[in-house]
């Protein structure tokens, strides 16, 4: 391995490399984690809303879609979604481009950890500020939009900055399915050159790039937070479970 | 249906899927052991080291650092490509380099949330400082990191699934090469159904023991 990696002919087949295998790559997974975490944000929060309503229907629906995709690999999901969907869809004539079948894997599977991000922080507001809201003619939506949601903004945007982090890092997955991602090129450049040394130091580079900010980003928004008394206790819970998943 | 069924199920096919189901439990437990005594490591020295040694914090904050920021997938494949060996325990490192990193950060907060006051009571009763650690901060610390440390043992569970990849015989791996057989996509959703069913069972049982040590902390806090 080290002779690999000292041989100057191989970093120059890198670098040659770049623009044909590493640029699309870089931008694929930009994309797919970008379209992918807006999925995540609006799955999370619609059912992070549903866990936290009375009616009993819609938190079991949220506890089960929750549970099911926390607790089953994303691999399995993305292979799922790509050797089944089509096929399935196949009678009706539509198909599926294979990004959106890559953003959806890990939108739904990162929405299931932010809608439990989301229930958490909810929670976190004490039930008196609903009722209060409530005995001054607010509705749901309307105690949500101006009295809830602003405060658990400030709890939940630690584990949600971790959460995008992970998100990146699990875009890799979609190498498994030929998604066209940074994973995927890095594998075909190895494969093809056999310069696998390379390869990788360079796609680990790549994604350094990308999670780094988001990392010291999650780490400013902790120490901020901190400061707050609500946010304490939950914060401790919910980024010890938002490590890495 | 059940034609269907007998088809994908048939005695040799069950037991070749159990047998990577059986690898995927060694492969997990076998990298969350050595993770965790590597990551307590590795967050003690990068806590406590002091004066001279401190350079050692330095270069475990970066570890720590870098490995969060990249994959695991990556890192399997990085050294299945270029270290030459045994391919299972090739990929136990992998997964163990990886995760050590995320339970260093794990135990690090840990570590971080026993006050100070407790070093100060200790020396004052005559504690050596390895003796604080080993029968003060230590014990308090891995209570306090129990919930965290079984979620990141579900995701190495989940994350064994990657090594489908690099062909290793795990529980995935096998149930692709079962469906190879199939040529019903309703056979294939049948097995898909038994994967994740497989999966969820025990990733749902040790999410259900984090709920439970997590609710008796919340207890333990008020």
């Amino acid at each position: 391995m080290l002779n690999g990696l000292m041989n100057g002919n191989r970093w120059q087949a890198l670098f040659e490399a770049i623009p044909e295998y590493y640029i699309p790559g870089f931008l694929m997974t930009l994309r797919t984690a970008v379209c992918g975490l807006l999925l995540a944000l609006v799955l999370g929060m619609i059912f992070g809303m549903f866990s936290t309503t009375r009616s009993r229907i819609l938190k079991a629906l949220s506890r089960v879609y929750v549970e099911f995709f926390q607790n089953t690999p994303l691999a399995l999901q993305v292979v799922f979604y790509y050797s089944c969907l089509p096929i399935l869809l196949g009678g009706t004539g539509m198909r599926i481009p294979k990004f959106i079948l890559g953003l959806m894997g890990v939108g739904i599977y990162h929405g299931a950890y932010i809608a439990e991000v989301i229930r958490t922080g909810i929670e976190a507001i004490p039930a008196g500020q609903s009722e209060a809201a409530k005995s001054q003619g607010f509705s749901y939506l309307q105690t949500m939009r101006y009295i809830i949601m602003p405060q658990t903004i400030k709890i939940i945007m630690p584990p949600l900055a971790n959460q995008a982090l992970n998100l990146v890092k699990n875009t890799s997955v979609l190498a498994m399915v030929a998604g066209m991602d940074l994973m995927y090129f890095t594998d075909s450049f190895g494969s093809s050159t056999g310069y696998f040394a390379q390869a990788y130091f360079c796609s680990a580079l790549m994604y350094f790039i990308i999670c780094y900010p988001l990392a010291r980003l999650a780490r400013y928004l902790e120490i901020r937070s901190m400061r707050q008394p609500v946010a304490k206790v939950k914060l401790e819970k919910m980024m010890g479970d938002s490590i890495n998943v | 249906m059940s034609d269907l069924f007998m088809q994908i199920f048939t005695p040799s096919n069950f037991s070749f899927m159990m047998k990577g189901l059986g690898m995927t439990v060694m492969i997990s437990i076998g990298a969350v052991v050595c993770s965790t005594i590597i990551g307590s490591i590795l967050a003690l020295i990068r806590t406590y080291a002091s004066g001279r040694a401190a350079i050692f914090a330095k270069i475990i904050s970066a570890y720590t650092e870098f490995f969060r920021c990249t994959p695991n997938l990556l890192w399997i494949l990085w050294i299945y490509f270029t270290i030459r060996g045994n391919k299972i325990i090739i990929s136990v490192f992998a997964i163990t380099l990886f995760t050590s990193a995320v339970m260093a950060e794990i135990f690090r907060g840990g570590l971080n949330s026993i006050p100070k006051g407790q070093f100060e009571a200790a020396e004052s009763q005559g504690f050596s400082f390895i003796q604080t650690v080993l029968y003060i901060v230590w014990p308090q610390t891995f209570r306090k990191v129990i919930p965290a440390l079984l979620s990141q043992i579900i995701t190495v569970i989940k994350d064994t699934s990657f090594l489908r990849m690099v062909d290793i015989p795990e529980f995935m791996r096998n149930c692709s090469v079962v469906m190879g057989s199939i040529y019903d996509v309703r056979g294939m959703m049948l097995l898909y159904a038994f994967q994740a069913l497989c999966y969820f069972v025990i990733c749902f049982t040790l999410s259900l023991v984090v709920r439970h040590y997590q609710s008796r902390q919340g207890l333990q806090r008020r």
